[in-house]
């Protein structure tokens, strides 16, 4: 397969996961933001959805320091100056299906052309409260298509690994973010861990990758952080936790490598990261603490994405 | 201008043979449901992304080329004569082409002047004495062709270079059949959909003998900023090969490579959708960031073939489509079988005498022209455009010619006030391998939307048709 196809496929899948994560983020503030403040509603959450999504200096040269949920909402779901806007992410994705439309099936394409095309008719202006809404799950709902038919009508081979990886990497470097920017804003203050306040916190984050209910299956507890970040980082039956994430990476890595015939670095430092997580136990990263281990974690992830574009897509 | 020619209905009201079931459909089903299924096809198309950019239109970005659901028919009769004479002209075409970047047999009898040729802008010295796979140049030619009566097809133009359109002849008859079901069942029309097959076949026959068994073929495109870019995704998506650009080629000691997720892999045929100046920076235009360094050479060393070759516009411009039906008797010694238009070139002194003196009457060309723009349509000009051409014309004769406008045929086609009659033209495409030459019947069908226009080009607001040949029974 050609390498332009290859890496506009790696790149259309990750801007398809971004787009989702943006919208779940989106979601979970405004959720949070119109909680009375004793049950922890604050109005820095608007801050905090752009720490999370990475944006928090783009916006800050763009719109100075306030950050009201009006600006923020545009910022983040149609700004044109913010390159990772969902009108962006769409955008660009759309842009990769053009230039490979050869390799994605008819389903797929449909997908995205239909939602670029919807996508005009959200005025970006002054939106209400209950628009939002309904460009939030629309926006949820195209990724969950593309996904699905990706996953449905997609031929098992390079193209379908590629953008499989892509979308992994994506999602865990996601997952990493929700979990690092929630942590920081969230535990300074939290005096008392497991009172009223803390717990609508902790419940959003698990709300924004849409695991509260999965929580409850898998620890059958009230939501407790060190729970939480479990059930994010190291539990592998939950689809956005990173383990669960590198166990994909590592595996379609392999499918390729066995495809081609040739192992490369991408394949070995998916399998190097994916050992450290199976090894690692909730205890010792807390003790060495949880930001570090999550920085340390999203300098690796990175360094893949880099592996897999020199070995494959230049 | 005469009352020009129905294809459907003859002048005294009784339907012509070909669209007897046609007619009796259309009689039967009320405005309402034709009005639904035409909005059901464009949402159709759009969805599929069949869309084509105008240039210097940067609102409308991605536009769709109206598409009519009345077919436009011809019997099995009339494309056997039509097909037979496409296979002439592109013979002669491609023995044409041969003869300039070689012996110069025609220039030498007289019967093409000299200076149309060398001063050619798009003649290619570099083709001097190059030899090209097989012989053949013109592998992909797109004949347009017009009607005038029950009997007459006039060529009006020769696309030797990258002819587009094919697409649209494939994808306007997978919506029909997929809205008009019924329809089929009652006519029996030709398939087309085997294009892309005898595209590929054609291609593959084309490889150089350096190249192994199953040559590899490609779809090169310009990206997606290029109007036709759909069509060239949807090409190579059919036929099942890479769809490249400039950058995923590269040339190695002659040989051209493309960029995979496995490394280098060898190219033997480039179906280029380039035209010549942007092929190689080395060769040609220097600030082309479209094209492969080096792949001119690689071509000259017989490593690869493109089709359509370079320098095939040599053939398919206005003045010297005035000298074809003189091309087809010198090296085919046969009479030709379609006509061409009356053309007067204006380089001659009597005919530009004559053009002049007419202008109010005549449609006047530019020789490199296409696309339908920068043309005068005398009959519906007014004074300062008459004007205008007047002067250009004095100043530069050589770059024109004059025709009579034709009364070109109408078709049935659905507009808002309903059904109305609307002129239309024939694009067939010709494929020529070094086996044999392959024309899927039918082609495509431009369609002027207007009241009277004769202006068929999309980027003109003209539309397409599904095009049907019967066959027969």
């Amino acid at each position: 397969m050609l390498s332009r196809t290859a890496d506009n496929l790696y790149w259309l899948a990750r801007y398809m996961e971004r787009a989702d994560c943006l919208a779940r983020i989106l979601d979970v503030t405004q959720r949070l933001a119109q909680l009375p403040a004793a049950y922890g509603g604050s109005t820095n959450e608007w801050r905090s959805a752009l720490l999370t999504a990475g944006c928090a200096d783009l916006f800050k040269q763009v719109h100075g320091e306030e950050a009201t949920e009006q600006n923020v909402i545009n910022f983040l779901a149609f700004a044109p100056e913010n390159p990772s806007s969902i009108r962006n992410c769409f955008e660009i994705a759309r842009t990769n299906a053009r230039s490979v439309r050869t390799a994605l099936t008819i389903e797929m394409w449909e997908t995205i052309n239909s939602a670029w095309l919807e996508l005009k008719r959200y005025s970006t202006k002054n939106m209400t409260r209950e628009e939002l809404a309904r460009f939030l799950s629309f926006v949820k709902e195209t990724s969950l298509r593309f996904d699905g038919a990706a996953y449905r009508t997609m031929l098992r081979n390079d193209a379908f690994w590629f953008s499989r990886v892509g979308m992994y990497v994506e999602r865990a470097d996601n997952t990493a973010r929700i979990l690092d920017v929630k942590y920081h804003v969230l535990l300074p203050d939290s005096e008392h861990i497991g009172g009223p306040l803390d717990y609508f916190q902790w419940a959003s984050i698990l709300r924004s990758v849409s695991a509260l209910t999965s929580f409850h299956w898998v620890y059958r507890e009230s939501v407790k952080p060190w729970l939480v970040a479990d059930l994010l980082i190291l539990n592998a039956q939950m689809p956005r936790s990173l383990t669960s994430c590198y166990q994909n990476i590592a595996r379609y890595l392999d499918d390729i490598a066995a495809y081609y015939g040739r192992q490369g670095s991408s394949q070995r430092l998916a399998r190097t990261t994916l050992t450290r997580l199976g090894n690692s136990r909730m205890d010792d990263i807390f003790q060495t603490g949880l930001h570090e281990f999550i920085d340390g974690f999203v300098v690796e992830n990175n360094r893949l994405g880099s592996f897999v574009t020199e070995q494959y897509l230049l | 201008m005469s009352v020009a020619f129905d294809e459907m209905t003859n002048a005294d009201g009784s339907i012509r043979a070909a669209y007897t079931a046609l007619a009796k459909w259309l009689n039967g089903v009320p405005p309402e449901v034709l009005d639904f299924r035409r909005k059901e096809a464009e949402f159709i198309f759009r969805r599929i992304g069949i869309t084509f950019a105008v240039y210097g239109d940067s609102d409308a970005q991605e536009r769709l080329i109206p598409f009519d659901i009345i077919p436009r028919i011809l019997t099995g009769g009339e494309w056997g004569r039509l097909s037979k004479g496409l296979e002439q002209r592109t013979k002669a075409l491609n023995l044409y082409i041969k003869d300039v970047y070689s012996k110069r047999d025609i220039l030498k009898a007289g019967i093409v002047p000299e200076d149309l040729v060398y001063q050619n802008p798009v003649f290619r010295p570099e083709m001097n004495g190059q030899k090209v796979p097989h012989d053949l140049y013109v592998h992909i030619a797109g004949i347009d062709v017009v009607r005038v009566d029950a009997e007459t097809f006039y060529v009006l133009e020769d696309n030797a270079r990258t002819p587009s359109g094919v697409s649209y002849m494939l994808e306007n008859r997978e919506i029909m059949m997929r809205l008009f079901p019924e329809l089929f069942a009652d006519n029996r029309v030709a398939p087309v959909e085997n294009y892309t097959d005898e595209l590929l076949a054609t291609l593959k026959s084309l490889a150089p003998v350096t190249a192994n068994n199953d040559p590899v073929v490609v779809v090169l495109t310009p990206g997606i900023f290029n109007s036709a870019y759909y069509e060239h995704s949807f090409l190579a998506d059919k036929l099942g090969v890479e769809l490249v650009e400039g950058r995923d080629l590269f040339i190695r000691n002659d040989v051209v490579y493309m960029r995979t997720t496995e490394g280098p892999k060898r190219v033997d045929v480039i179906y280029r959708r380039l035209d010549d100046d942007f092929l190689d920076p080395l060769a040609f235009r220097p600030d082309s960031a479209l094209g492969v360094p080096g792949l001119m050479s690689a071509y000259n060393a017989g490593n690869v073939t493109l089709t359509n070759a370079v320098g095939t516009g040599v053939a398919d411009d206005k003045a010297v489509y005035s000298y074809m039906p003189d091309i087809i008797r010198f090296y085919l010694g046969e009479e030709p079988l379609l006509k061409n238009v009356p053309t007067w070139r204006c380089r001659e002194a009597d005919h530009l005498k004559y053009v002049l003196d007419h202008l109010n009457e005549l449609v006047v060309k530019e020789v490199h022209g296409s696309g339908g723009y920068g043309m005068l349509i005398g009959p519906r000009a007014d004074k300062a455009q008459i004007e205008l051409f007047r002067a250009k014309l004095k100043q530069d004769p050589t770059n024109f010619i004059a025709q009579p406008t034709l009364a070109l045929s109408t078709c049935p086609t659905f507009v808002d006030e309903g059904i109305a009659p609307r002129h239309v033209d024939l694009r067939p495409f010709v494929l020529t391998g070094s086996d044999r030459v392959r024309i899927v019947p039918g082609g495509l069908t431009r369609v002027a939307l207007e009241a009277g226009s004769l202006v068929v080009n999309s980027s003109q607001g003209g539309g397409t048709k599904d095009t049907w040949v019967l066959e027969e029974s």
